[in-house]
């Protein structure tokens, strides 16, 4: 009796649970209609809820293209007609994106502003609609959402993202030399107040998602799931749309405001925008700081803030006719195809085109705990690679395990890392002044000083602990990896992987191949690089490989133009205002007098006189007074600790002085003392393809630019080449090799070029 | 001024946050009979008929090591009764109530082992301190472990080591926790500044070192109510993994009030026999557990979400609240158990600890630890007669339920063939569970393992199973077998 009553109460408790189940399992999803003929997105209807999808085939990110824009109308055209639905969830079906932008290849293929315009205005009058949207829509964020991505959640009426370290929320369209043309100007000042917007808009920099809902970019947050009844990744997407649903439903039933409570700061800031002298201020001081930083080279930030005034000031009509307008100008513009290259090829050299490696390299060996060895380390740990440093002293092991440490502790500082994980990837490096455990090492990359004999007796001390199957990898900027691989009992398994420095702020990575280098080695190279998050070249071996060799012909030129009288300030200025990040006698003081003078000799040697200009011993009298550039305290400039203005050594003046060529007045101004710079790397760069050291101009583009500075305007020197026309860099070329000599003789393909105008390195 | 300002925001946000495991859902007397008749226990002695996979886990050539029996103190809420106590002095009445109820003789006691998680810093080995107030022979050596949710468990398996090892003879295992007084620090700049006081020499040094002094050194420092890898509290990764296995907030309710349904039954009807009454200083004496307190679901609905908020699903009513109690349990080889004329009642088997992702897999201690406890023994889910479980949260129980339910997650996340399968609800911790009686954290593995024990003897079941997870993604589960009438 008992027995029957406690399984009967069971059931029932059991029963209970199933009927007043509130979601998930019990509700039914009515598919609409027209599901089969769409691709990019689908909608189902859950209880008066409207579960809209993206989701493009074969990609892993969703985009916002011409199929997807269309149909987005038609769903939401039926949403919005639709008796049965109250409200809308708009969410993506991908794990780690919901829209990643708009299709670039849809801008790129427009040839007039006129088109790019008009596809803004088709994009603005869209989401102008789904503003204005009755029925309150959700965008329910997981992973990235960006540029027209981010454009179409804030035109939502709510917004609700996974706090995921995946989930960046931004609009980096300046990025690209663009500017958000999807009401994104004018939306989001509104939503986060001017200033944040600009600072969003005009550094294009990635909001991450506690930080978004801080600003108010965000709603809601909702916590990444571990496993459960389904893979985390998947059950975190249902989870994110089951509590996209709830508040989609509270919003139709005005039970949850759609209006955020502001804080004070917030709505002193607010208030404070609303006087226009103020407003004024701003404008005038945001363009300030633009102007100083893009130095004019970028149109795009200044039509941004152009186009936010016009909103604000002339209201929304003025603001979106403003802003299609200038985002057709701006698609138009070289600096944003210069831009879009370099993104796209930045995509390219994240791919590694030499397939899967036979074996995954998990232990990796560092020799030298230098800056550059210790940098290798820091990028390696924090992805998981076990890694040993060794040195030769323990204080210099010591120097490199405290960088390697500051190095995670700042992005602790930075909340990038919580302290945990710091301890855990710090725990991944193993700190060593001997060979022990080498015997696991699946890569071996030796930082250690740039002499060959040196590198040469590191190799056989390290070939004779390591097993077979060991890839040695040396990073140097110069020294040729044939002659290091010389004294190696099995060259198959040498690579050079060069690293820039600093290695965890410097994306390139510059990997070069011998003839003996087998594919499987230069796979696994590549597939470490890629885990390090480093963007990759692959280059033939060769004196000073890619980068270097461009580089050197460049800093040569800039030897000269100081010995014939313009100061190290003034060239500086002439470089950065072209578009280098960092000025000419600068860069020399960074990378370092004594290394400048190791490869300029090298060089110089082999290539003999296309690599002259400047005398040698401009550098080789620094050298002798101690002045090595920064790490000395003194190069160009004088360096100290806390200094923040350097200001000239003038002891250099008196090597200058001693060694003063004439300087020759009609190639002397200051845009042809630029062109001497620039052509004399373009002409290297293009001498490298030639030459087949380059696979590809792409690669050549993304070196120049992620390795050595090249300005990003210019897109890189083949880039440069076809929107710049190799026509007018050859006829500069002839003009300087009048002047000075064979080292401004353009290459043979740059010539090729130059004679068939419809020849371009990116068709 | 801010500072000081932002310093007492934190503060009140710390407590609060701290606070909020212990508002309650319903005033008292909310209690209806009628939410009562839909749960029964399962009826005594049906099952223990059933064939067992093993006739008894002896095995050859070891130490059968037995519990004569175990105690508590009532557990009651933090800032109740016992709130002007310290901790040993709760353990003391559980040792006092041990010694009362078995009569063992304090000198024939060769070890004492407490488990306790928030330590009082005064008395860091609490078991020592209060073995020497309980009247225990100063000859008795006594340490304390620490294991978070399982430190008393791990206290009895310490025991069951000695023993085993034939260390020891008679052991008494327990644990103590006071929530209603945590040791609150002054700040690390504060406390720093304080100890180079205390070695200055001069008055300039000191001077000099009191001119450093800023008001924001007064910032106190909480216990940690988070996880120290992950900086998540417990209730929140619990809220993620109710979520993630999909367990609605009507489940985790109803589950709640099973539990204060099933432990004021019980209370009622006299089952809670480990309870000993206890004479607080000052007080009257408590006799019973008070955190027990059946509500309506209606009454339960109405709360709103205590970690994800606005819409998560662990509230106040189904997390277990924070509880001020102590346990002890008298462990011996059986032999010497004999020899002193007790009649134990239940052996101490197998025993696993088991350990796994603190962040996203922070509460499946039990499902990591049932199956492979049970392999250990060679028993089957249908051998056991008595599931104890630690009730943490309504959510984390249900998904223990479901993940021990779920091939699935058994083949990707545990490495095995398949699920375990889940523990009948009849037979699972139906005499309420700690989100009803109580979680003094160090103290809930004795409970645990009594309430097993006693169950088996009155049910006259044969095999039990006790399990408990623990912050740091630990976990644990011991096989109890009835002592042979």
């Amino acid at each position: 009796m008992v027995a029957s009553r406690a399984v009967g109460s069971l059931s029932r408790f059991t029963a209970s649970r199933m009927l007043r189940c509130p979601g998930y399992i019990c509700r039914s999803f009515t598919r609409s209609s027209a599901l089969l003929t769409r691709t990019h997105i689908n909608y189902g209807v859950k209880g008066d809820v409207a579960v809209i999808r993206i989701n493009s085939p074969n990609s892993k990110v969703n985009t916002l293209g011409q199929e997807v824009h269309s149909e987005f109308i038609e769903v939401m055209n039926e949403v919005w007609s639709s008796n049965q639905i109250r409200s809308a969830v708009l969410i993506s079906s991908k794990p780690g994106c919901f829209i990643a932008g708009a299709d670039l290849n849809m801008l790129t293929a427009c040839t007039t502003s006129q088109e790019v315009t008009q596809i803004s205005q088709e994009a603005q009058r869209m989401f102008e609609k789904v503003e204005k949207s009755t029925k309150p829509i959700v965008a329910a964020i997981n992973g990235s959402c960006l540029g027209g991505g981010l454009e179409l959640a804030i035109s939502c009426q709510y917004r609700i993202a996974t706090k995921d370290k995946k989930t960046v929320l931004g609009s980096p369209e300046v990025l690209l030399g663009i500017l958000p043309g999807a009401g994104g100007t004018q939306r989001l000042p509104k939503m986060v107040g001017v200033p944040a917007a600009f600072d969003m808009m005009l550094t294009g920099r990635g909001i991450r998602a506690d930080r978004a809902k801080k600003m108010g970019l965000v709603d809601q947050l909702v916590e990444p799931l571990g496993p459960g009844i389904k893979p985390p990744e998947e059950r975190t997407i249902e989870y994110l749309e089951e509590v996209a649903i709830t508040f989609a439903k509270g919003l139709a039933d005005k039970k949850i405001s759609p209006k955020r409570d502001k804080g004070l700061v917030e709505k002193l800031t607010s208030y404070a925008m609303s006087i226009p002298f103020v407003r004024q201020q701003i404008y005038k001081k945001v363009e300030e700081k633009v102007r100083k930083q893009t130095k004019g080279l970028y149109p795009a930030p200044l039509k941004i803030i152009d186009v936010v005034k016009t909103g604000i000031e002339q209201g929304s009509d003025a603001g979106y006719l403003s802003e299609s307008q200038k985002f057709g100008e701006l698609a138009m513009t070289k600096e944003s195809k210069a831009l879009m290259g370099l993104y796209r090829g930045q995509t390219l050299c994240k791919k590694n085109k030499f397939g899967a490696p036979q074996k995954e390299v998990k232990q990796l060996a560092i020799l030298g705990a230098g800056l550059m060895g210790a940098g290798i380390a820091q990028v390696s740990v924090d992805k998981g690679l076990q890694t040993i440093l060794k040195d030769a002293t323990l204080a210099a092991l010591g120097r490199g395990q405290q960088q390697v440490f500051r190095g995670l502790n700042d992005k602790v500082k930075k909340k990038a890392l919580t302290s945990f994980e710091r301890d855990t990837f710090f725990s991944n490096l193993t700190g060593q002044l001997d060979y022990q455990g080498f015997e696991k090492a699946d890569m071996v990359i030796e930082a250690v000083f740039e002499d060959l004999s040196l590198k040469h007796k590191v190799l056989k001390e390290v070939e004779a602990v390591i097993p077979d199957h060991c890839v040695f990898a040396s990073n140097t900027s110069a020294l040729p990896i044939n002659e290091i691989a010389a004294v190696s009992k099995r060259p198959e398994k040498v690579i050079g992987m060069h690293y820039f420095s600093p290695v965890d702020k410097m994306q390139l990575l510059e990997i070069i191949t011998t003839q003996k280098t087998s594919k499987d080695t230069t796979a696994s190279a590549v597939e470490v690089g890629l885990k390090q998050g480093k963007v990759i070249i692959v280059v033939k071996d060769g004196p000073g490989f890619y980068t270097t060799r461009c580089l050197a012909p460049m800093m040569s030129e800039v030897i000269r133009i100081l010995q014939e009288g313009v100061g190290p300030k003034k060239l500086d200025s002439l470089t950065t205002s072209f578009g280098f990040p960092v000025g000419a006698a600068t860069l020399v003081d960074e990378v370092g007098v004594d290394v400048a003078k190791h490869v300029a000799e090298n060089l110089g040697n082999v290539f003999g006189e296309r690599f002259a200009g400047g005398s040698l011993e401009v550098l080789k009298g620094m050298i002798s007074k101690g002045f090595l550039g920064r790490k000395s305290g003194k190069g160009f400039y004088i360096y100290q600790e806390g200094v923040k203005n350097k200001n000239l050594n003038s002891d250099v003046d008196s090597i200058l002085a001693s060694l003063k060529m004439p300087s020759q007045p009609d190639v002397s101004s200051d845009e042809d003392i630029q062109y001497r710079l620039v052509t004399r790397f373009v002409n290297e760069a293009v001498l490298c393809l030639q030459e087949g050291v380059l696979a590809t101009p792409t690669e050549g583009d993304i070196g120049a630019v992620f390795g050595l500075g090249f300005p990003p305007s210019l897109g890189g020197p083949f880039r440069f080449v076809d929107l710049y026309g190799a026509q007018k860099i050859v006829d500069r070329l002839r003009k300087y090799e009048a002047a000075y000599g064979k080292q401004f003789t353009p290459c043979q393909l740059l010539v090729d070029h130059a004679s068939s105008p419809n020849k371009k390195f990116y068709q | 001024m801010w500072t000081i300002f932002k310093v007492f925001i934190e503060f009140v946000n710390n407590t609060a946050s701290v606070l909020c495991f212990c508002v309650f859902f319903c005033p008292r007397g909310m209690w209806d009979r009628s939410s009562l008749t839909g749960i029964q226990p399962a009826p005594p002695a049906l099952e223990a008929v059933q064939a067992k996979s093993k006739q008894t886990l002896a095995k050859p050539n070891m130490r059968n090591i037995v519990v004569v029996d175990g105690v508590r103190t009532p557990f009651l809420l933090s800032g109740t009764s016992y709130k002007d106590l310290m901790p040993h002095d709760l353990a003391r009445a559980a040792l006092s109530g041990l010694l009362h109820r078995t009569s063992v003789p304090k000198d024939v006691v060769d070890y004492i082992i407490f488990g306790t998680v928030i330590q009082e810093v005064k008395t860091s080995n609490v078991a020592r301190e209060a073995a020497l107030g309980a009247g225990f022979s100063d000859r008795t050596p006594a340490h304390t472990v620490t294991m978070a949710c399982i430190s008393s468990n791990q206290a009895m398996t310490t025991a069951v080591g000695l023993i085993a090892s034939g260390q020891c003879d008679v052991v008494v295992a327990g644990g103590v926790e006071l929530m209603s007084d945590v040791p609150i620090r002054h700040s690390r700049k504060m406390r720093k500044m304080m100890l180079d006081l205390s070695k200055a020499k001069t008055l300039g040094q000191r001077l000099s070192l009191i001119s450093q002094f800023r008001l924001n050194f007064l910032s106190p420092e909480l216990p940690a109510v988070a996880e120290f890898s992950t900086n998540e509290t417990m209730g929140h990764s619990a809220d993620r993994l109710a979520a993630a296995f999909a367990i609605s907030r009507l489940e985790q309710d109803e589950y709640a009030l099973r539990s204060h349904s099933l432990a004021k039954k019980a209370q009622g009807e006299g089952l809670l026999s480990d309870v000993v009454p206890f004479k607080v200083p000052g007080k009257d004496t408590v006799t019973q557990d008070n955190g027990i307190r059946p509500s309506s679901l209606e009454q339960m609905a109405k709360l709103k979400p205590a970690f994800i908020k606005p819409y998560g699903t662990v509230t106040a009513a189904n997390s277990s609240f924070l509880t001020d109690g102590a346990s002890a349990v008298l462990i011996l080889a059986e032999e010497k158990a004999l020899a002193m004329g007790y009649k134990p009642k239940a052996y101490l088997r197998d025993f696993v600890y088991v350990s796994q992702d603190p962040k996203d897999q922070l509460l499946l201690g039990p499902t990591y630890a049932t199956p492979k406890v049970l392999e250990k023994a060679g028993l089957t889910m249908n051998d056991i007669d008595a599931f104890e479980f630690h009730e943490a949260f309504s959510g984390q129980i249900l998904a223990n339920l479901k993940a021990m339910d779920s091939d699935w997650f058994a083949q990707n996340y545990m490495g095995r063939k398949a699920k375990v399968g889940s523990p009948p609800l009849e037979k699972f911790n139906i005499w309420g569970g700690s989100l009803s009686l109580g979680h003094p954290f160090g103290a809930t593995g004795c409970r645990l393992v009594m309430a097993t024990a006693n169950r088996l003897q009155k049910e006259g079941g044969q095999y039990g199973l006790v399990a408990a997870c623990a912050a740091g993604g630990q976990g644990h589960a011991m096989i109890v077998e009835a002592y042979p009438k």
